[in-house]
């Protein structure tokens, strides 16, 4: 049985470690807030000049001056700041931001990213996309495994490029791979999918990790 | 005594700076921190075949959106215009010209070109499209693309409060891209919220210096919009 959008993004909560500051893409990733391991504390970082994000706001109290990066209301914490868009994105290709976890049209098996135009139909822009991928040390993409029944996670991508050879982690519904440079290693499968399924739906090669072989075998 | 920073609306405060074919930084984010009163006098002025510098292009009836709909824009810099329905009813059609920039990438241009510094180099957008046609170096055995910086004939941006000296202050997430387009126009219009004295504002909090800002304005009400209001229900 694939993993529901919130199963998903609580494994891609397992990503975090305690004291990260995270930047979250919008769609399924933006549910990762929701999924913060206890114990551990992390601060959210919003391109549009915002490190410290709170939750929405309680109805009444939407504040026009104050949304994410996906012109969503939210509120400030204790630790919040504000800074102007060159300083976040100094944070961002600095390298100061420990993960960026987003969503994804393509991603190949060498890392490959493609996330930002359909030619001849979405021309809406790539936003921060591409500074994150080439800034954050840590890339995770969060998405449907397949799309319209077509394979996502590619031997090359036929989409425009976000990144070269910037994804270092895909979580899917139907599994997790690591981007092991040269090549793709499944690390981990939803409960009830085969390595075959997951085999027919992904056009990339990869290898199986020995504990999840392991696993599977038992 | 000094020449007054200060003008009486919008109008004024943008009399003799604008003519057609010219450059122009507009801030914001979306609709936060948007210079929208000013928007609405450039869109009253006529003024046509402009390049808009801008990370978004508004909504189809609010910000530059306005200068969509006239047609006053020729060509966008931006890097995500997506929630606009003209933009690209005009853009399919080819009546409009996009330079997409990624978003670091365009506040580091802005950046740099308010500083004086022509070009730098960037790991954004290597082996992309966005590197196609510029230089690429490598530095340490990464690649990486140089961009130039970039400045305009005139910027337009909004502050919360403003000093008779052009000190700027700015709320929350309604900074964005203000700042740095304030060091990047070669004249800087503000529209600010409060108009204060000048020494009424704390120096050790100022965010943007007044030598950046050349006309000021304090319209009597700056409507400010939400574009997604997302709530919690109260617990």
């Amino acid at each position: 049985m694939a993993w529901t959008r919130d199963q998903m993004a609580a494994r891609a909560g397992k990503e975090l470690k305690d004291g990260f500051y995270v930047n979250l893409g919008i769609g399924i990733p933006t549910l990762v807030a929701n999924h913060v391991p206890p114990g551990i504390s992390v601060q959210f970082h919003s391109e549009n000049g915002m490190l410290g994000m709170g939750p929405f706001p309680f109805e009444g109290e939407e504040d026009p001056d104050l949304i994410n990066a996906g012109k969503q209301t939210v509120t400030v914490l204790p630790t919040t700041s504000f800074f102007d868009s060159a300083t976040s994105f100094a944070m961002i290709r600095g390298g100061h931001i420990q993960i960026s976890i987003l969503g994804a049209l393509q991603v190949a098996e060498n890392g490959d990213l493609a996330n930002w135009a359909i030619p001849g139909k979405m021309v809406k822009g790539m936003g921060g996309a591409m500074d994150l991928v080439a800034g954050v040390p840590r890339v995770v993409v969060l998405m449907e495994h397949t799309a319209g029944g077509k394979a996502k996670i590619l031997k090359t991508c036929n989409l425009p490029l976000t990144g070269a050879g910037v994804v270092n982690l895909i979580i899917t519904d139907l599994g997790v791979f690591e981007v092991a440079r040269p090549g793709l290693t499944l690390i981990d499968i939803a409960p009830e999918v085969t390595i075959d399924e997951i085999k027919s739906k992904t056009e990339a090669g990869f290898t199986v990790s020995p504990e999840l072989q392991k696993r599977t075998a038992a | 005594m000094a020449v007054s920073k200060i003008y009486p609306d919008a109008k004024a405060a943008l009399a003799g700076l604008l003519h057609d074919g010219m450059t122009i930084m507009s801030g914001g984010f979306g609709l936060c921190g948007i210079p929208s009163v000013l928007i609405e006098a450039i869109r009253d002025s006529g003024v046509k075949n402009l390049t808009v510098v801008s990370n978004n292009a508004g909504i189809d009836d609010v910000g530059l959106g306005l200068l969509l709909k006239t047609r006053q824009i020729k060509k966008m810099i931006s890097s995500y215009v997506g929630e606009n329905k003209t933009f690209a009813e005009q853009y399919l059609a080819g009546e409009l010209e996009i330079e997409f920039n990624p978003q670091g990438t365009l506040a580091e241009r802005i950046r740099a070109g308010g500083a004086g510094v022509p070009a730098f180099f960037t790991r954004t957008g290597a082996g992309t499209d966005v590197a196609k046609g510029k230089e690429e170096r490598e530095f340490d055995g990464k690649k990486y693309v140089m961009e130039k910086g970039l400045r305009a004939d005139l910027s337009v941006i909004h502050a919360w409060k403003g000093d008779t000296e052009g000190n700027l202050v700015y709320r929350m997430s309604a900074r964005n891209f203000n700042p740095v387009m304030a060091t990047a126009g070669n004249v800087t219009v503000v529209q600010v919220e409060h108009l204060v004295e000048a020494g009424e504002l704390d120096p050790d909090h100022i965010v943007t210096p007044g030598i950046f800002v050349q006309r000021i304005v304090h319209p009597a009400s700056i409507d400010k919009r939400i574009e997604q209001r997302t709530t919690r229900p109260k617990t």
